[in-house]
């Protein structure tokens, strides 16, 4: 401090003009202080919903009946809500069966996104163009409205109330946006790479694999990450198809066992949301930094 | 070892753009060809459709005797190096060189010995665990080159190799890309847009302009010999003076004049040459190093005439100065010792015995 201090008095005599303007020392700390109260409002604004639901994961239900008591707050702490989803009801089912529908998912919209991807992107062939851009309109119709005419389609298959079914359903909204995002990926690797690769003695196949794949990485894990998330946490169609309780997955399956006609069991239900939030949370652990690299990277064309 | 035989190459574009018009083309083997020619004469895609990048529209393109039309690049036993170096950015230099070879299922040790080897020529044996984000680009240029050397080809293919390079650089490398040719003794097509690059590393020299070849020659036959105006004005820098000229007749002499009353003898030995086209406009040319401050006077078919300097270009180891004749601007080359003025006549000499008469209509050179 003293030294900054001493070379602040050396130079000022030198310019006297620029004080009055102003420093940049000054100005990055308004700066920091402005970005820091707008993050911490953020980070408050949005850590209250989770903060309350584990607050109330770990109350008894006596406890959150009792009105007399701060909601913020819990007294005697339990695991009983936990242990209880755990152990008793179809909670471990529900989540087996979100994990068996999310992995199915993500690989099969992975497989064809991505060659659905680097054949739009790098084969030119007749309408090659044309079928990118109705990719990405599919992407455009909402759900709410498709289920109408895929609840004959699902009916005919015999598929009605079978968890297989959702593995049928779910690319149909995650392929054409991961299609699209790695046209995007694709077409920003500079053609001379697929050149040299073919002279070098690649197939297609090959340049998928060896070329594209890994100098795509970044944008195929956000891809990965976008289908997981979406797939995780979809609720239309397990809500629309799927009636009995050992084919569902944790999204219908917490509402549909956990409320009774109008008894709301808070405590269980906040302690499955919870432990449902939890794989989506470790996967952007793992992958916030590829995934943030990869967007910007998308963002730039680096 | 191959030679590389072009015959009636046409490329279109879809969209009706013809960017090569059926081009003729011998490469002997372990020559080191050169194509040159403005950007957009069709060059790359010449070299392209050489490699099967491009598809032919119609002719034949053989390499080692055998037409490879339809055969797919890779089974065509080429190299090429891009421009912008392509080396794949996920791979260390090591593994951008060795993966040709990869591909083509060869043992583990000799991949070994082949990369330890381009390696040594090019000098980036230092270099191989890098990937190439950390390299310079004259680095990256040198991993692209050893990715083609590896693999032992029967012919090298370059598109403009040199351009992304700075101007000191791209020099060194020259050199560099010389000496690897005469190493491994491949033979090599290299396009460029820069007539000295092609002049210093040619055997020989094909001059494209507009998807057709102007002329094939070594560089000094085109130097020397340009077969057509577009040629001659072409090669060499600073490029060569065409002067709008009138071929007279007079006693059993031709005499050319120029713009400003300027009246030059024609050399005698020429006369039949020039003969058809006795009465007509022609245009004259001639290299500002045969335009000069008065030397050699006492050699046959050096003439003399006089010009007011309008720029003066000193350049250390000899001037250039730039003349008006009627509007044509005329450089000649002095020597950096004779005083020039600007506006001040001072006296020229031609030596004749290096001019050209291009017959305007058809832009050949006579
Ligand atoms: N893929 C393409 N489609 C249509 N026209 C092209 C294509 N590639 C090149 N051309 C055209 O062909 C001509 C020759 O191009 P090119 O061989 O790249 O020239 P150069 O390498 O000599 O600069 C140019 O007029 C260019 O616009
Ligand atoms: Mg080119």
């Amino acid at each position: 401090m003293s030294v900054t201090a001493a070379a602040e008095a050396t130079a000022a005599p030198a310019a006297p003009l620029y004080r009055k303007v102003g420093s940049i020392r000054r100005e990055r700390r308004w700066a920091l202080i402005g970005a820091y109260v707008a993050l911490a409002v953020f980070v408050v604004f949005f850590l209250t919903p989770p903060f309350h639901m584990l607050m109330t994961s770990l109350k008894s239900s006596a406890e959150i009946a009792d009105l007399s008591n701060n909601p913020w707050i819990v007294q005697s702490p339990t695991l009983e809500n936990y242990w209880a989803l755990l152990n008793h009801g179809s909670y471990p089912r529900h989540f087996l069966n979100s994990v068996i529908v999310t992995l199915s998912t993500v690989a099969i919209t992975m497989v064809i996104s991505l060659l659905a991807a680097f054949a739009l992107a790098r084969m030119r062939f007749w309408g090659s163009a044309t079928l990118a851009t109705g990719v990405f309109l599919t992407y455009l119709v909402p759900e709410t409205l498709l289920f109408i005419p895929l609840f004959q389609t699902i009916g005919s298959l015999g598929l009605y109330n079978n968890l297989w079914a959702m593995v049928l359903l779910y690319p149909t909204i995650t392929v054409p946006f991961c299609t699209w995002i790695m046209i995007g990926y694709f077409s920003s690797i500079p053609k001379e790479l697929d050149e040299a690769a073919l002279i070098d003695g690649a197939n297609h196949f090959q340049m998928l694999w060896k070329i594209f794949i890994p100098v795509a990485l970044p944008g195929i894990l956000a891809a990965t990450i976008f289908a997981f998330t979406v797939s995780w946490a979809q609720f239309l169609y397990p809500m629309v198809f799927l009636v009995s309780s050992e084919q569902m997955v944790l999204t219908v399956g917490i509402v549909s066992d956990l409320i009774r006609g109008d008894t709301f069991q808070w405590g269980m239900i906040m302690a499955g949301a919870i432990m449902a939030a939890l794989p989506p949370l470790l996967i952007y652990a793992f992958l916030m930094d590829y995934y943030i690299a990869g967007l910007t990277a998308g963002a730039t064309k680096g | 070892m191959a030679q590389v035989s072009l015959r009636r190459v046409v490329k279109e574009y879809e969209g009706g753009v013809q960017a090569v018009k059926g081009i003729d083309l011998e490469i002997a083997d372990e020559e080191f060809v050169v194509l040159v020619g403005p950007s957009g004469c069709g060059k790359s895609t010449t070299l392209r459709m050489i490699a099967g990048l491009e598809e032919i529209s119609s002719g034949e393109i053989a390499i080692g005797g055998m037409v490879v039309n339809d055969i797919p690049p890779r089974d065509r036993d080429i190299a090429m190096v891009f421009q912008n170096y392509a080396l794949y950015p996920h791979m260390t230099v090591y593994e951008n060189m060795a993966f040709g070879l990869t591909l083509r299922r060869f043992p583990k040790d000799e991949i070994r010995r082949r990369v330890e080897n381009a390696a040594r020529i090019l000098d980036i044996g230092e270099l191989l665990d890098r990937k190439p984000k950390a390299l310079s680009g004259g680095q990256r240029q040198r991993v692209a080159m050893g990715r083609a050397i590896v693999r032992d080809p029967k012919v090298f293919l370059f598109d403009e190799p040199l351009s992304n390079l700075d101007a000191k650089l791209r020099v060194q490398m020259r050199v560099e890309i010389k000496k690897v040719h005469q190493t491994v003794r491949t033979t090599t097509v290299y396009v460029t847009h820069d007539q000295v690059e092609a002049m210093t590393l040619a055997d020989r020299v094909v001059v494209m302009n507009q998807g057709i070849i102007e002329q094939v020659g070594t560089p000094q036959e085109l130097y020397h010999r340009p077969a057509t105006r577009f040629v001659a004005g072409f090669i060499g820098s600073p490029a060569m003076n065409m002067i709008p000229a009138r071929l007279e007749n007079g006693a059993g002499a031709l005499r050319l004049r120029l713009p400003g009353d300027i009246v030059l003898p024609v050399p005698a030995e020429r006369t039949q040459r020039y003969a058809p086209l006795a009465g007509g406009e022609v245009l004259f040319g001639i290299r500002p190093e045969h335009l000069t401050e008065p030397k050699n006077l006492d050699r046959p078919n050096i003439a003399t005439f006089e010009a007011a300097p309008e720029v003066i270009e000193p350049l250390g180891m000899e001037t250039l100065v730039i003349f008006s004749l009627q509007g044509n601007e005329v450089t000649a080359r002095l020597d950096p010792a004779v005083p020039a003025e600007r506006g001040r006549k001072m006296p020229f000499a031609a030596d004749l015995n290096q001019m050209h008469l291009i017959e305007p209509r058809t832009g050949r050179v006579l």
